[in-house]
């Protein structure tokens, strides 16, 4: 699928565990604004993907480039890049040992330098923005799942970041939580941020995503739109996790 | 009683020399672990072959026997100093050993994910575990490390054998003056209690302070 300004590439990526081929010759092209959906069944290489594109996981060969950049080794450079791209966890990953508003604080003043007011002025505005302003001075363990997860967006946001991945953001979510997570999420599509998002959520992936990638295996198997995936998937393995999720 | 009674002035000194032996050699153990715990965890390769040869040597090596290293070996390399101060170097050294595997311990009760949100966020190595791995961290190493800095305190006794002034070495000239050796041991033993139940104490209260809240 042709990109017009590509903002994250990988281009022949891949990546072992042991003898487990886990990343298998990835190309990937996200485009500036586009939001797009991984999906696919447990142990296909998903989240590792999403890692590698912050380089939490390192990759054996091929090349990642982040806007225009190709992603760093270990040190400086790459602490900068990670800063232009936000990452949001399954287990939210919120410090435990400090406040809602520390949380979203602390790398404004640590990496981007700015002053703990102005960085406290933008944080309250940002959880003002995921509906939890009123929760600033509480710590992390106080909050549902759901208000941690909305927590941590808003620390990722507070970077300023070019993209955000998401890593399972609403797998570790009792039910009735999962959708004030996604609301935020969609609402974020639609300001058109470049976005991420591995899930298991095929609702979120038909009413917010651009694209729908669907891995199996170490491999990408479609990179479709999503209507197009959902309704008449090409492969066999596309189709047979289709009709295990959906027919129940 | 006649023995505490009339050598105070000689138990003291003993005891002064004790305190402070522990107190500078605690405070190098704390920093020297510290870095070694920090070069242990580090993304680079050297800082890690570096920590792990530090732990190996020093905590494999009995301290008598490291004791006679540094004040019979440093000074063959024209290093010479005060021998209270090679005892500092050589307790301090040892005892870093131990608090650098207990600080470890503690950097790996951490959940991963924290480390790695800090990362995620831009954060250096060294502010990622400096503002929040180690402040996590912390809070469970604080009994064990009183534990290290107790037998730290013991160890000292050490230092005696190498005409440091300090607690034990005082039943020397006790016994030579002709005092019971029971009651003498019996004052240097309540001398060390002083010491390593002031440790526990300070613990306990750091525990109450900064342990994880449960």
């Amino acid at each position: 699928m042709a990109v017009v300004d590509p903002l994250i590439e990988l281009r022949g990526v891949n990546k072992h565990y042991g003898t487990l081929h886990v990343l298998q010759s990835i190309d990937l092209t996200v485009g500036r604004g586009e939001v797009v959906v991984v999906i696919g069944p447990s142990g296909s290489g998903k989240s590792t993907l999403c890692r590698a594109m912050n380089r939490l996981e390192s990759v054996e060969s091929g090349e990642i480039v982040i806007d225009g950049r190709p992603l760093p080794e270990e040190g400086k450079a790459l602490a900068r890049l990670r800063a232009e791209v936000g990452m949001v966890f399954q287990s939210f990953n919120l410090f435990a040992h400090k406040t809602v508003l520390a949380n979203v604080s602390l790398a404004q003043i640590k990496v981007r330098r700015r002053k703990k007011e102005e960085a406290d002025r933008r944080s309250r505005e940002l959880l003002d923005r995921v509906g939890l302003a009123a929760h600033a001075d509480k710590f992390p363990a106080q909050l549902s799942g759901g208000q941690q997860q909305r927590v941590a967006i808003a620390r990722a946001l507070a970077m300023d970041p070019k993209a955000l991945l998401f890593d399972e953001p609403t797998s570790a979510l009792d039910p009735e939580m999962i959708n004030e997570v996604l609301d935020v999420m969609r609402q974020l599509a639609h300001e058109g941020m470049t976005m991420v998002v591995v899930t298991h959520e095929m609702g979120f992936a038909r009413s917010a995503a651009n694209r729908v990638v669907f891995m199996a295996d170490g491999r990408i198997v479609e990179d479709r739109a999503p209507e197009d995936f959902f309704t008449t998937p090409r492969s066999e393995r596309a189709k047979d996790f289709l009709s295990k999720i959906l027919t129940h | 009683m006649d023995v505490l009674t009339d050598n105070f002035s000689l138990y003291a000194e003993g005891f002064l020399g004790t305190v402070e032996l522990t107190v500078y050699a605690s405070a190098l153990a704390l920093v020297l672990g510290f870095l070694m715990a920090s070069f242990r965890v580090a993304p680079v390769g050297s800082l890690r072959v570096f920590g792990t040869v530090w732990v190996t040597v020093l905590r494999n090596t009995p301290l008598t026997l490291l004791f006679f290293a540094v004040m019979l070996g440093l000074p063959r390399f024209g290093l010479v100093l005060p021998f209270e101060l090679f005892a500092v170097l050589a307790l301090g050294c040892y005892t870093s050993a131990f608090i650098c595997e207990v600080l470890r311990s503690g950097i790996n009760t951490v959940p991963r994910g924290q480390g790695e949100a800090a990362r995620s966020l831009g954060m250096s190595f060294t502010q990622s575990l400096g503002t929040v791995v180690l402040p996590q961290a912390f809070r469970t190493v604080i009994p064990p490390i009183g534990s290290t800095l107790i037998a730290l305190a013991k160890n000292s006794a050490i230092a005696g054998a190498f005409s440091v002034t300090e607690l034990l070495g005082t039943y020397k000239t006790l016994s030579e003056l002709g005092y019971n050796i029971v009651w003498t041991f019996v004052w240097i033993a309540v001398g060390y209690l002083i010491i390593t139940l002031t440790i526990s104490v300070l613990f306990n209260v750091l525990e109450k302070r900064w342990g994880v809240a449960r």
